[in-house]
């Protein structure tokens, strides 16, 4: 399929708005992103005409329903290359799958165990380990990043030692964006026999993860962030890790007999998927993996990769501006400010002129305190966005710049 | 001036403009004169919670008053300070306690009030009628 820009705006109901008198100018994509309209069918089409309960249920909806919600887990499994159906677990998203695996990983670690996590995660990445290793005894090592937001390669390999039981890094950072080379990562870990937990929630919009080619022991990410609905997200884990990990909530669908004296858990994926899930939306994640691919990887990252270049060219050009996150592998976002004005007051303005972008700290205070600056202005581009937009984007910085400084 | 006359004032001043931008750049302008609260009194006791800028804000009784001063390292949030230490400080504990904020609605700022907004607003109001609070809690004792 060729790269019609405008017709895949025209999928976007939201596009079309207005936000204080302007057209809406969305360049918030990494919190999260817009939904076409066949992933909001999808919804309508679940509520309307096949909404029941699952894995249950002999009656005709509910088979449907079943049907439908397994269906989605095959098209994550082909998408993500998974080896297997049941290394998918749907969750409520990737804080839900980190701290589900965390929970297993409680269980396993032994006090003065090293666990490793990256400079540049998000909290989320951040406090389920720490909060492991303080019920553990474990201690938590991190590895350090340089000026341009690239993690010190070197400086990993010296924290690998045979104490290393687990590896935390994102693919991508929402701060910044910088690509993680996570082959290297999961490969040296693996020389240690670590396991390696991939933070996938900012890279599943861009890149097309081969997980068996990675060979990467757990991967998670929310469907929110690529088109799809809030609550409800993968974790994959290889099949080993799916029978050595202990369930993490007790509930319905996760038992195979139960007995007032001991209850057997199911077999994966169920063990970890208590309760009734989140039907509607693992059916609307479906629909949204079909249709990123139907507009195909590689055409959403050449799109954004020419907003990526366009928007750091552009934004440079303002006196006084800077960029943090300038590494060679990145993805299309810019975390920015501009010298003598707080992000926060860029923000204000911005929005009033109709454009959506981030500011804070963006849940990765770390990184905050690594250049020491309060937060940054974040615009975050996806495969909708448009170079007149990034024009709007510049227009309204500038403006901004006058008004405050 | 009562709390009120102030009000009116504000409202008044802000009708004079036709657009946010005349309003947002007369409200930075504002926050220009605030008196800044002492930088020893720039402690973290002292911050504001809720906001994604820094606020600082301070009070003291002065006669019968209560005198607010206070920062921000946002320029915008400084001119909302501003605003409503215009209209709150040199005021006796019980006006500020009874003063309604219909104002900020009327000067073009509703936007700002929404308890969710990340500037704070809601929460500099609340810190300062809980400074006020405690201000009247004494005068009665």
């Amino acid at each position: 399929m060729s790269f019609n820009i405008q017709k895949i705006r025209n999928d976007f109901p939201i596009l079309s708005r207005e936000v204080n008198g302007h057209p809406l100018v969305y360049l918030d994509n990494a919190a999260t992103s817009q939904k076409p309209k066949q992933v909001i069918d999808a919804i309508v089409d679940y509520y309307s005409n096949y909404n029941a309960n699952i894995h249950r249920g002999v009656h005709t909806l509910s088979q449907e329903a079943t049907d439908a919600y397994e269906a989605a887990r095959k098209k994550l499994q082909e998408h993500f290359n998974a080896k297997y159906l049941h290394e998918i677990i749907f969750t409520a998203g990737t804080t839900h799958g980190i701290n589900l695996v965390a929970n297993g990983f409680a269980e396993i670690l032994k006090k003065d165990d090293e666990v490793i996590v990256s400079a540049m995660e998000h909290h989320s990445n951040i406090v389920p380990w720490q909060m492991l290793c303080e019920k553990t005894g474990a201690v938590l090592k991190v590895i350090p990043m340089n000026e341009e937001g690239e993690l010190i390669l070197s400086e990993y390999e010296k924290l690998l030692s045979n104490k290393t039981k687990l590896v935390f890094v994102n693919h991508i950072s929402n701060a910044l964006g910088t690509i993680n080379p996570i082959e290297k990562i999961i490969q040296k870990a693996h020389e240690y026999n670590a396991a390696v937990l991939i933070d996938g929630a900012q890279s599943c919009s861009h890149i097309k993860p081969d997980l068996q080619k990675l060979d990467v022991d757990f991967y998670v990410t929310s469907a929110h962030k690529m088109c799809g609905p809030t609550g409800v997200g993968i974790l994959y884990m290889k099949e080993s890790w799916g029978k050595k990990l202990p369930p993490y909530q007790g509930g319905g669908e996760m038992i195979a007999e139960v007995t007032f004296e001991k209850t057997t858990y199911a077999v994966l994926p169920h063990k970890f998927e208590a309760g009734t899930p989140n039907i509607c939306g693992g059916i609307a994640f479906g629909a949204a993996i079909d249709y990123l691919n139907n507009i195909g990887f590689e055409a959403i990252v050449k799109h954004e990769d020419q907003l990526l270049k366009y928007a750091t060219e552009q934004l440079l050009a303002i006196p006084g501006l800077t960029i943090y996150g300038t590494g060679q592998a990145k993805t299309s976002v810019v975390s920015f400010n501009i010298e003598g004005i707080h992000p926060y007051d860029i923000g204000t303005i911005v929005d009033k002129l109709g454009i959506a972008v981030r500011t804070g700290h963006h849940c990765a205070q770390p990184i905050m305190d690594f250049y020491k600056i309060p937060g940054t202005v974040r615009a975050s581009f996806a495969f909708y966005n448009t170079v007149e937009e990034v024009d709007a984007l510049v227009k309204a910085v500038q403006k901004a710049k006058m008004m405050l400084s | 001036m009562t709390i009120e006359e102030i009000q009116e004032e504000l409202i008044d001043e802000f009708s004079m403009f036709d657009d946010w931008m005349q309003r947002y750049e007369y409200m930075i302008d504002l926050g220009k004169s605030l008196p800044l609260i002492d930088e020893s009194l720039k402690t973290d006791d002292k911050l504001i919670k809720g906001c994604q800028s820094k606020v600082w804000l301070h009070s003291e009784m002065k006669d019968d008053k209560v005198v607010f001063t206070a920062d921000s390292d946002a320029v915008i949030t400084k001119g909302i300070i501003a605003v409503l230490i215009r209209v709150f400080s040199n005021q006796k504990p019980q006006a500020i306690l009874d003063a309604n904020t219909n104002f900020i609605d009327e000067i073009g700022l509703k936007e700002h009030l929404s308890p969710t907004r990340a500037n704070g607003l809601v929460s500099m109001i609340k810190q300062m009628k809980m400074y006020a609070l405690a201000y009247q809690t004494q005068v009665k004792n």
